[in-house]
C-alpha cells in the first residue's frame, strides 16, 4: 500500500485543474460541474470553490449514470446516487464531468449517455483526479491530477475529508 | 434485497427505506414522462393480472417501459381453465417466453408466494395483489407519498400517526401498510366497525377504533380504504348510509383534521360513500400525488429486482469491467 | 397354514411366541416351531390397528384411490380393520354401494374394509338415506356420517340419532356449522388474520357439537364427534361424559402434532377440513387423548391426486394421507411427550374404535382363540417420511421428509402375514 498523493497534492492538483478550465474554456461564463457521485461529486464542489476564488462561481451539480451502465447485470443493484442538474440546465452548455478515478472509461460512457438524455450540451469535458489507465474505450480525460501507471491487479483508493476524514490517494496491491 | 417482493415482511426497515431512495433518486432523474433509462433493455417484465385492475397494470407497465423493460400483458381473467389448473400452466407459459419477472394479481390469498415457491418458474415475482393478504408497492408508494409530505420523516417514522379506516378485513393495502408503516415505528390506529376487522387483529401492532371521531382530529395521515358494495349484502353492516355516517371521510370530519394532515385513498373511490366528493378533492387530498408515486416506486422495486446480477449469479467478475469506483459503490 | 412369531413383546414386557393357524391364535408360548417362522426380534406386539375414519374413494375416483390401494396402506400402517366414508361417488347411500365397497375390501384382502354409510340422500342434508337397507345389507353397516359435510339441520340430525337406535346404530358427525364457515380456508386467528384467508372459527365446530351432544341426550342415542379440533370441542365432550350421555370423540393425528403455523408459506399440503388449530388446541387435544376424553384417533386419510394440492390455496382441496404415518405420529404427539404410554395408544387406536364400531374380530386382548389381527412395532426405529414411498395412491402426506418415531414391522390379518418390514407379501391370493 502507497500514498502516491496527499492532501496537498490533491489540493494543488484540484486548483490547477481549475485553471485549466478556464483557460480551456476562455472563461466561466458557459460552464457547467457536473461531479459524478459519491467522490466526483465532492471534486466538482472543490473545483467550484476554487474556480470562484479564482474567479467567478459556476453551477455544480451531480450526475449518477448507474441506469445507463453497460455491466449492471454483473453485480448486485446498487443504490442509486442523487442526480442534480443546476436549475440553468445543461442545454448547450460546456459541461465538465468530474470524477475521481478514470480507469476502463465505462462510467463515463454512461454519463455521456446519461447527459444525453438530458439535453444537449456545447461540450462536454472531462476532468478527473487520477488517471490509472487500462482504458476499455476510446474516453480520454480533457483534465488530470495525475497520471498513476498501475497494473490491473491494483485498485487505486481516493480517500476524501468529506467522507473518509482524510484526503489523500493510495495503490492497493491485490495479490 | 431477495429475488422476489412478495410481503412487506419480505423487507427490512433498511430495505424499504432503499427502495424508498431509490425511487427518489428516479424521480430527480426521470422528472418527464417522455424520458426513457436503459437499464431493463432486453428483460421481459409480464403484468399477470387474473383480477382487473387497470390502474395497477399500467403503474407496473409505465415502470417497467420507462426502465425499457419489454412488458407482456397477460390478462388471464375469464381464462377457461378450471382455476387451479390455470395459475401453474399460465406459469410455465411465461417461463416458456423467457419472462425475467412476473408482475402478479390474483384474488387468491397466497397466489404470490405459491407462484414463486412452487418450481414452476424461475422468474422473479412481484405481487400486485393477492386476495385479501397483501399489496406491497402499494404500501410503499403510500409511504414514499408520506415523505413526500413530510419531510422530517427520512428513515424513521416514530412521531407519525397514521389512521387507516374502512374494511381491514379484506384489505390487502391494510395489511401491507400496517407492516410496513410499524415496519418504520409510526403509530397506526385501525378504525371500522367490529365485523370488518379480522378476529386475530390484537395480535398486531396497532391501535383500534370502532370511533372514527374519536381518532380523527390525532392523526397526521387518514387513509381511506374503499368499501365494496358486496359487503353490504354479507351484512357486515346494514346499509352504505349507516357505513357512511359512521366512517365516510365527509366535510365535517375533513374540517376536524389537523392543520397539516393529508388524507389518503388506495382508489378507486367511491364518492358518497366512504368519501365525500369535496374531501376527495380537497388540498389535503394527495389520491393523484400517489397515482405518479406508484410509477416511481414500482420503478425502483424493478430495479432492486432486475437491475442487477441474477442472485446467485457470480460476482467475481465485477471489479473487472467497472472501474476503481468500488469504494464508493 | 401355520406361522409362528418368533420373540415378539406383549405389552407387559413378556416376550412370548405365537403360533397363528386357521386365522386365529392358536398357540401361545415358548420355543414354539410351527410353519412358518417370522422372527420379530423383541418387537412390541399389539392388537392390529383400527380406523374409524378412512377416504378410500372408491367408486368415482379411483385416480385418487382405491379400497385396494388404500387398504395397503393401512395395512403398512399397522391396520386391520378401516372404515370408508360415504362421501364417494356414487354416495354410499345405497345398500348397493356398501356392499360393493365391503367387496372389493374382501376382495383385496390386505385388511378389513367396514363401509360407512351416508347419514342422507346424496349428502343433501335433507333426506334420510335408507340407513336400515344399509344396516341389513351383507356390509351391516352400524355407522352413518355425511362426513366432509355435516348433519346441519337440527331436526333431521335428531330423527337420524333416533332412527339408527333401531340396530344400535351410531352417527358420526362433522361439526360444522355451514352459515359460519362460508367460503373459510383455514382457522380463524392470529395467522388468518395475517395470511388474509377466510377465517374458519372454532365456534363453527362447536356449536354443532354442543347442538349434538344435547340431541345425544334427548333422545338418549349414540353420537360419534368425527375429528375433534378445538379446545372448546373436548371440554364440551367433557362436560357430556360427565353427564353420562353416551357421546365418543375421535382426533386425528395430524390435529395432534400440526398447528396453523404450518400454514404460513401458503403450501395446500396442509390444507385440511377441520382446519389445523392453535398451539393450545393442540395441547388440549393430547390432553383430552391421554385422559380419554377423546376416545379413539381417526386418520381421515384424504387422498388427493397430485393437481389439487398443486395449485393456489384457494384451490386445493382438503386434505391428507394419513394411514401409514398415523402410528408413528401419534407416538411422537404423545409417547415421545409422556403423555401416554403404549397401553393407551393401543386402546385408543385399536381397543375403542374396534368397541365403539362394534368390529368384534379387531382390537381383542392378545390371546389363544382370538383372531390372529396383529400388528408388530419397531418402537425404538425412527423412519423419515418420504413420500414416493407411500402405498397410497395420493401422495398428499403433510409429513414428507418428517422423522417419525417408531415403525410398524408385520401386521398380520386373518392369521395371514400381509406386511413384511416395508414390504406388502399378498392380499387374498395367499
Amino acid at each position: 500500500m502507497a500514498i502516491v498523493l496527499d492532501g496537498d497534492d490533491i489540493g494543488r492538483a484540484l486548483k490547477r485543474i481549475a485553471h485549466e478550465i478556464i483557460e480551456r474554456n476562455h472563461g466561466l461564463s458557459n460552464v457547467v460541474l457536473l461531479g459524478i457521485p459519491t467522490r466526483g461529486a465532492y471534486l466538482a464542489e472543490r473545483i467550484g470553490s476554487f474556480l470562484t476564488q479564482i474567479q467567478e462561481s459556476v453551477p455544480v451539480g451531480t450526475l449518477d449514470a448507474t441506469l445507463h451502465r453497460d455491466d449492471l447485470r454483473l453485480r448486485p443493484p446498487r443504490p442509486l446516487l442523487p442526480t442534480l442538474i443546476p436549475s440553468s440546465g445543461i442545454e448547450g452548455k460546456d459541461v465538465v464531468l468530474v470524477d475521481d478515478v478514470l480507469y476502463s472509461g465505462r462510467t463515463i460512457r454512461a454519463a455521456l449517455d446519461a447527459i444525453g438524455e438530458i439535453g444537449r450540451p456545447r461540450s462536454v469535458q472531462l476532468a478527473v483526479l487520477v488517471d490509472r489507465g487500462h482504458r476499455e474505450l476510446p474516453i480520454r480525460a480533457d483534465f488530470v491530477g495525475k497520471n498513476i501507471p498501475t497494473s490491473a491487479s491494483e485498485s487505486v483508493r481516493v480517500h476524501l475529508a468529506e467522507l473518509d476524514g482524510k484526503d489523500c490517494v493510495e495503490i492497493v496491491g491485490v495479490s | 434485497m431477495k429475488k422476489h417482493l412478495l410481503s412487506i415482511d419480505d423487507l427490512n426497515a433498511q430495505e424499504v427505506i432503499e427502495i424508498l431512495d431509490t425511487a427518489f433518486q428516479l424521480a430527480n432523474i426521470s422528472d418527464g414522462a417522455t424520458k426513457k433509462l436503459p437499464t431493463l433493455r432486453g428483460r421481459t417484465v409480464v403484468n399477470l393480472f387474473f383480477e382487473d385492475s387497470t390502474r395497477t397494470r399500467i403503474s407496473f407497465e409505465s415502470a417497467a417501459k420507462r426502465l425499457s423493460a419489454d412488458v407482456i400483458n397477460f390478462n388471464a381473467k375469464g381464462s377457461s381453465v378450471s382455476k387451479g389448473e390455470s395459475l401453474k400452466d399460465t406459469a410455465q407459459t411465461l417461463q416458456a417466453m423467457g419472462a425475467d419477472a412476473v408482475v402478479i394479481r390474483h384474488n387468491a390469498s397466497g397466489a404470490a408466494q405459491r407462484l414463486a415457491d412452487s418450481g414452476w418458474i424461475s422468474a422473479s415475482v412481484i405481487n400486485a395483489g393477492d386476495g385479501t393478504h397483501e399489496h406491497p408497492t402499494q404500501a410503499l408508494l403510500d409511504a414514499y407519498t408520506i415523505r413526500e409530505k413530510f419531510p422530517e420523516f427520512k428513515s424513521d417514522f416514530s412521531g407519525l400517526h397514521v389512521a387507516i379506516v374502512g374494511d381491514i378485513l379484506h384489505s390487502r393495502v391494510a395489511r401491507s401498510n400496517v407492516l410496513l408503516l410499524t415496519k418504520l415505528g409510526a403509530k397506526v390506529t385501525l378504525v371500522s366497525p367490529p365485523t370488518l376487522m379480522p378476529v386475530g387483529i390484537s395480535a398486531w401492532p396497532v391501535e383500534i377504533s370502532y370511533d372514527l371521531d374519536e381518532v380523527i382530529g390525532a392523526v397526521d395521515v387518514l387513509m381511506v380504504l374503499r368499501l365494496q358494495s358486496e359487503r353490504m349484502a354479507a351484512s357486515y353492516f346494514p346499509t352504505e348510509r349507516e357505513y357512511s355516517r359512521g366512517y365516510g371521510l365527509d366535510k365535517l370530519r375533513l374540517d376536524s383534521l389537523k392543520k397539516s394532515a393529508i388524507v389518503m385513498h388506495p382508489g378507486p373511490m367511491i364518492r358518497g360513500l366512504e368519501i365525500s366528493a369535496e374531501s376527495a378533492d380537497s388540498h389535503r387530498s394527495v389520491v393523484l400525488n400517489q397515482v405518479a408515486n406508484g410509477v416511481l416506486v414500482r420503478m425502483a422495486v424493478l430495479y432492486q429486482l432486475l437491475g442487477g446480477a441474477a442472485l446467485g449469479g457470480t460476482s467475481a467478475q465485477i471489479d473487472k469491467s467497472g472501474d476503481s469506483r468500488e469504494v464508493s459503490a | 397354514m401355520q406361522i409362528t412369531i418368533k420373540s415378539a413383546r406383549l405389552l407387559d414386557g413378556q416376550v412370548v411366541d405365537l403360533v397363528l393357524e386357521n386365522g386365529v391364535i392358536s398357540n401361545i408360548g415358548s420355543d414354539l416351531k410351527f410353519g412358518k417362522i417370522v422372527d420379530v426380534g423383541s418387537n412390541l406386539l399389539i392388537p392390529g390397528l383400527v380406523d374409524l375414519h378412512t377416504h378410500l374413494r372408491e367408486p368415482g375416483r379411483e385416480d385418487s384411490e382405491t379400497v385396494a390401494t388404500g387398504s395397503m396402506a393401512a395395512a403398512k400402517g399397522g391396520y386391520t380393520a378401516i372404515s370408508a366414508m360415504a362421501n364417494t361417488s356414487p354416495v354410499a347411500d345405497t345398500a348397493g354401494v356398501v356392499e360393493q365397497v365391503y367387496r372389493l375390501g374382501q376382495e383385496a384382502g390386505f385388511c378389513d374394509v367396514f363401509p360407512i354409510g351416508a347419514v342422507t340422500q346424496g349428502l343433501n342434508g335433507k333426506n334420510l338415506a335408507e340407513l336400515g337397507a344399509m344396516a341389513n345389507s351383507s356390509a351391516k353397516v352400524r355407522i352413518f356420517s355425511d362426513d366432509g359435510k355435516c348433519v346441519s339441520d337440527a331436526l333431521l340430525m335428531r330423527r337420524a340419532l333416533e332412527y339408527v337406535k333401531t340396530f344400535n346404530g351410531i352417527i358420526a358427525q362433522h361439526a360444522q356449522e355451514p352459515s359460519l364457515t362460508v367460503g373459510s380456508q383455514m382457522n380463524e386467528g392470529i395467522v388468518s388474520s395475517k395470511l388474509g384467508l377466510t377465517g374458519w372459527p372454532a365456534v363453527a365446530e362447536e356449536a354443532i357439537i354442543a347442538r349434538d351432544i344435547l340431541l345425544a341426550e334427548h333422545v338418549g342415542s349414540r353420537l360419534h364427534i368425527c375429528h375433534l379440533t378445538t379446545a372448546g370441542g373436548v371440554e364440551l365432550v367433557r362436560f357430556a361424559k360427565s353427564r353420562g350421555i353416551n357421546v365418543t370423540a375421535e382426533v386425528t393425528p395430524h390435529h395432534l402434532l400440526l398447528t396453523d403455523e404450518s400454514v404460513a408459506n401458503y403450501d395446500p399440503i396442509f390444507k385440511v377440513n377441520p382446519p389445523l388449530r392453535t398451539k393450545s388446541d393442540v395441547a388440549a387435544l393430547r390432553a383430552g387423548l391421554a385422559d380419554g376424553t377423546i376416545d379413539i384417533v381417526g386418520t381421515d386419510h384424504a387422498p388427493h391426486p397430485l393437481e389439487d394440492k398443486d395449485c393456489e390455496w384457494q384451490s386445493a382441496a382438503f386434505g391428507m394421507v394419513g394411514l401409514e404415518t398415523a402410528l408413528s405420529v401419534v407416538a411422537k404427539s404423545m409417547i415421545d411427550t409422556k403423555l401416554f404410554g403404549w397401553k393407551e395408544l393401543v386402546d385408543r387406536m385399536s381397543i375403542a374404535p374396534a368397541r365403539i364400531a362394534g368390529y368384534t374380530n379387531h382390537g381383542q386382548e392378545i390371546k389363544v382363540g382370538a383372531v390372529a389381527n396383529l400388528a408388530i412395532i419397531d418402537t425404538d426405529a425412527t423412519w423419515k417420511v418420504e413420500r414416493h414411498r407411500l402405498s397410497s395412491k395420493s401422495k398428499n402426506t403433510p409429513f414428507e421428509n418428517i422423522e417419525l418415531p417408531s415403525k410398524v414391522v408385520h401386521t398380520f390379518f386373518n392369521g395371514r402375514h400381509i406386511l413384511d418390514g416395508s414390504e406388502i407379501l399378498n392380499g387374498a391370493g395367499n
